[in-house]
């Protein structure tokens, strides 16, 4: 993928920014400027709280290229506690196993390995609510 | 909203397909040539291909897979045609499905009398990792990709939000690749031409022949449980759960209802068809249902006046074996939540109430992506004209459905076909 498609993508990757419709109020995650629920125009930024919950996951241990290194990992639905979704990978489980509506937060991690490109993807993963691991 | 119907009938008169495997020799241009002879040859009362007046071919990923873009023209100019015009449509694994309903829709609006649908992809030339890449590309490369996950990732995350819901297990999932591996054994077309059975016998006389240490599965659910034999690709998603890497070509002749008779004896009247779209898997309320799917469906079943109740057999899109259970819900073949008691019952054997996947599925046929679509359709072509040889249902199929899903279901495609004699 391009460096400028990352570059664009640093606010979503690394804040969880995504937007308020105006009109009825429903927040979005990813950012698309077109609200989903009544197609009207939704450019007002909204900053996420990172916390939710696991929705559902899967394990993968056939991994594609770039997150080889990380096999076999966890990926699961966030659903963040604004109400949206968020396709995610969950780190730092140790011997835990993933659940369905397991408290997770937002962490900033490298997502893929140094692939083609040379470029190294930093973003959002999961990880267990840290109250919970304290 | 008022009934969606076609503006004139249309009929099914010729279909064909390549094998569908991997074949190391054959380029999508060969593999198409295969399927339309084969096509071809199955009109009853002969064709003469220069009566085609357009083409549309299904086609995900010529450009990843083979490096070769713009291919409808090239498969028109490889079966004579060149000057047709040759439109290929993308909806990643539902593109021919979706190619059938643009020849339906070319035909029913009056612009044409004779159209040629097929679908066509090759894999297998590239490596496993750059074949999951290229696939990924159907689903959302920003905000899904990105986090580590698969198609047999989604599918098992849909199985994950299945099981907790409904109580399935892993089992209910093996039950459908068992089934389907029985089926495609019967079919000569199928890539995997074998039973789970017939596999662990070959693997047990391998190991014998090799001096190897004997395996010792009790039965083929021990087989299907043996981390090794095996493997978990996605949890709960194992190998003998995904479909394969395949190559493969599908074609089928479509022409206005008043000229069905001058070519078959026995036409197949398309009396319904469906489409319908969705967002990526995140931003749905619902992970045991594809809405597209239902949607499709009910445009169908309401623009052929049918009931699910109604419908003898079904090809449905098993690209996982999860895919396959949430299918024949989403048809309304069952309850939510019902569709895997179904499948562990035998329900959808061919012996079954409600046959699905005779042919043996994508699981056990083959998926190459592109052609999937059009190869339910050559199924139902033979089932319903009584030309499936071994696998040929015992019942007379006059009312049938394919259901063809793009991605995780970003799109669906249902069409629903009727014998009259």
């Amino acid at each position: 993928m391009e460096l400028t498609r990352h570059w664009r993508l640093h606010n979503q990757r690394y804040s969880l920014v995504g937007e308020q419709c105006d009109r009825c109020g429903a927040r979005l995650f990813p950012p698309r400027d077109v609200c989903p629920e009544c197609a009207e125009p939704a450019q007002e930024l909204f900053t996420f709280s990172g916390r939710g919950q696991v929705y559902s996951y899967s394990t993968v241990y056939s991994a594609p290229e770039g997150y080889q290194e990380y096999a076999p990992y966890s990926v699961a639905l966030v659903q963040l506690e604004e109400g949206p979704m968020v396709t995610a990978q969950l780190t730092d489980l140790g011997d835990d196993k993933p659940e369905i509506g397991m408290p997770v937060e937002m962490v900033t991690r490298r997502l893929r390995a140094d692939g083609d490109q040379g470029v190294i993807v930093y973003g959002y993963k999961f990880r267990k609510h840290v109250k919970d691991i304290i | 909203m008022r009934a969606k119907k076609l503006n004139r009938g249309v009929a099914l008169v010729g279909a064909g397909m390549s094998r569908f495997g991997a074949f190391p020799a054959d380029t999508t241009r060969d593999l198409f040539v295969q399927a339309f002879r084969e096509m071809r040859a199955s009109v009853d009362k002969g064709l003469d291909p220069r009566g085609i007046e357009a083409i549309y071919i299904g086609n995900y990923s010529s450009d990843l897979f083979e490096g070769q873009g713009h291919t409808a023209p090239l498969m028109a100019d490889w079966i004579g045609l060149a000057s047709r015009p040759a439109t290929r449509v993308e909806d990643a694994c539902a593109s021919s499905g979706v190619a059938l309903r643009q020849g339906i829709l070319a035909i029913a609006s009056g612009l044409y009398d004779m159209v040629l649908v097929g679908g066509i992809e090759k894999m297998t030339n590239l490596p496993t990792e750059r074949v999951t890449d290229t696939l990924a590309t159907a689903g959302d490369v920003l905000y899904e990709i990105p986090a580590g996950f698969t198609f047999p990732g989604f599918y098992a995350a849909i199985a994950t939000a299945y099981m907790a819901r409904y109580g399935a297990s892993p089992e209910s999932f093996m039950k459908v690749g068992l089934k389907n591996h029985e089926n495609g054994a019967l079919n000569p077309k199928a890539q995997f031409g074998a039973t789970i059975r017939t596999m662990m016998d070959r693997r047990i006389a391998s190991a014998k022949a090799k001096g190897r240490p004997m395996p010792t599965w009790e039965d083929e659910m021990a087989f299907l449980h043996d981390d090794n034999a095996n493997p978990v690709i996605a949890w709960p998603m194992r190998l003998f759960d995904c479909s394969p890497i395949s190559d493969g070509a599908a074609a089928a002749l479509l022409v206005a209802e008043d000229l069905a008779d001058s070519f078959s004896d026995v036409p197949i009247h398309i009396i319904g068809s469906g489409q319908a779209s969705d967002c990526a898997l995140h931003d749905r309320p619902d992970l045991t249902t594809i809405a597209s799917a239902r949607l499709a469906g009910e445009q169908a079943y309401q623009m052929a006046g049918v009931r699910p109740a109604d419908i003898k057999i079904a090809e449905v899109h098993d690209c996982f074996t999860i895919a396959e259970i949430v299918a024949t819900e989403d048809l309304g073949f069952f309850a939510p939540g019902e569709g895997w008691k179904a499948a562990e019952e035998g329900v959808t054997g061919r012996g079954g109430r409600r046959p699905i996947n005779s042919s043996g599925g994508l699981k056990s046929k083959g998926h190459p992506v592109g052609a999937s679509g059009i190869g339910q359709v050559v199924e139902i072509w033979h089932q319903m004209r009584g030309e499936a040889g071994e696998r040929q249902l015992p019942n007379s199929v006059d009312l049938a459905l394919t259901h063809n899903v793009g991605g995780t279901g970003q799109t669906c495609a249902v069409h629903i076909y009727e014998r009259r004699r």
